[in-house]
């Protein structure tokens, strides 16, 4: 299914996007499984219509909207952006959506809302993979408000020009390019603002090698293995050497949200 | 009781050679039929790993088998089994080597002592070394069966290493299903190692019998 956006030519790069093959068959979406290929056959089930989304804590406008509200809270865009996952693999993926910054607008956050915090369906009927004890479920994950407000920070409803396939993520999801791709979360049912930092799933789960900020960061390895390369998927020949990942996966102008804190403490 | 004449076990050994190349030739298909997934580097790494440790786990099957059942001749297919775990480890290692470093060798070694996952991987291959070097009947008795058979029980801290190295692999995500059922198989074939160990009567002892082929 088609969807019409204009191309925001303010956030392309000149990498050449992933196949569409690629992008939705090796998917890390554990709510259909934990081997990447169980996403594509079993989310299935997912269904992404009829789907509202509950947005509340710390606004002044508490409210639900349904797809048809949030498709139209602002004009869609085409953003091609890079996409670097924790694990140690890349891709560029072209989405379709508006700044989250536009919720934010709309939802008017009271001065206690500090964070943001994403929450992800937990329906066992759509969803085999919830009864597996590998994560807490729902999925949460969360980002500062400055962050959560930053225009890189995307509301993505569609891929390659067209809706999101389940696998990653229908109907609506976030997008955080300059971080681990885990901190982008998947068919989101709830948008809290709120006061402290929330409890992200894979910080939860294991402290010690997931932090909540999770920048892309090649001086900071993961506890089991190197984070200062990168394998591009189906871009890089079978033979070629992995590339250099970069500091906030190449968007540098994020660096000025975290002046003055320690990116080794606060991984 | 079942023993094979010297024709059909020779027809077992070649079943056997066949069929441990299999996950070799699967990769190969999959490589020229474009269905290692958008990230074949990884496929091949996992499950070059996977069938090293099903092949240690089929070697140390092999003794528990000869006790159940009584078949000492399945003992001559051992040595090819345990080869084909050092293969399908050296394969896994050199994809390490490869497509993870780039034949980088500093790199490789920083690595290898930094982090705990690959340093147990590591060490589990070099121990293998030894055992596929000395697995040839020259060896076995320039060695003498006894030191040799010492040295060969190396496998069983091979093995422990091997699931531990996957189990780190696996930990993080709290995947654990795989590793438990492995090393559950694992366990029980050395278990019983230790249970025969412990009842045998004194003095009588199952003779250690090397492959004569």
């Amino acid at each position: 299914q088609k969807l019409a956006a204009k191309q925001n030519s303010a956030y392309v790069v000149m990498d050449k996007p992933t196949a569409f093959k690629d992008a939705t068959t090796y998917n890390n979406f554990y709510e259909f499984g934990t081997d990447k290929a169980d996403p594509a056959h079993h989310a299935g089930t997912l269904k992404p219509r009829p789907w509202t989304i509950a947005i509340e804590g710390e606004v002044k406008k508490p409210m639900t909207l349904d797809l048809d509200a949030l498709l139209k809270l602002a004009p869609l865009e085409e953003r091609i952006y890079r996409l670097r996952c924790v694990e140690g693999w890349s891709m560029v993926i072209p989405w379709t959506g508006y700044s989250f910054a536009e919720i934010i607008k709309k939802a008017e956050p009271t001065g206690n809302a500090k964070f943001v915090e994403f929450t992800t369906l937990a329906d066992k009927k759509q969803m085999p993979g919830l009864g597996s004890p590998v994560l807490e479920w729902p999925y949460v994950e969360g980002l500062r408000m400055d962050e959560a407000n930053h225009p890189l920070t995307l509301l993505a409803v569609g891929m390659y020009g067209e809706v999101l396939p389940n696998q990653n993520g229908a109907p609506v999801r976030i997008v955080v390019p300059w971080k681990y791709g885990f901190k982008s979360a998947k068919s989101i049912v709830k948008i809290r603002f709120t006061r402290e930092q929330p409890k992200t799933a894979w910080n939860v789960s294991a402290p010690q090698e997931y932090g909540f900020y999770s920048n892309v960061n090649p001086d900071v390895d993961h506890p089991r293995w190197s984070q200062a390369t990168e394998r591009r998927i189906g871009e890089d020949g079978f033979l070629a050497r992995k590339r250099k990942t970069l500091m906030f996966n190449g968007y540098s102008d994020v660096a000025s949200l975290y002046t003055g804190m320690d990116l080794k403490k606060f991984f | 009781m079942f023993n094979p004449t010297a024709r059909q076990l020779q027809l077992f050994k070649v079943i056997v050679f066949i069929a441990a190349l299999i996950p070799l030739g699967r990769l190969v298909l999959f490589g020229f039929t474009d269905r290692l997934g958008a990230n074949p580097i990884e496929f091949i790494t996992r499950s070059t790993g996977d069938w090293t440790l099903y092949f240690i786990a089929i070697t140390l099957a092999v003794t528990p088998l000869r006790r159940l059942s009584g078949w000492n001749w399945v003992l001559r297919l051992r040595r090819m089994i345990g080869l084909f775990a050092f293969f399908y480890a050296t394969l896994h290692f050199m994809t390490f080597l490869w497509f993870d470093h780039f034949f980088d060798l500093a790199e490789m070694w920083k690595d290898v002592l930094k982090r705990p996952f690959i340093t147990v991987g590591f060490t589990a291959f070099v121990l293998l070394i030894p055992l596929a070097a000395t697995s040839t009947n020259g060896m076995l008795r320039r060695l003498g069966g006894k030191r040799w058979q010492a040295l060969h029980r190396l496998v069983y801290l091979i093995a422990g290493l091997g699931i531990l190295h996957f189990w780190w692999m696996k930990a993080g995500k709290n995947d654990f299903a795989q590793p438990i059922l492995l090393g559950s198989i694992i366990g029980v074939l050395l278990l019983l190692r230790v249970y025969w160990k412990v009842t045998q009567p004194k003095g009588r002892k199952v003779p250690a019998r090397p492959a004569a082929s």
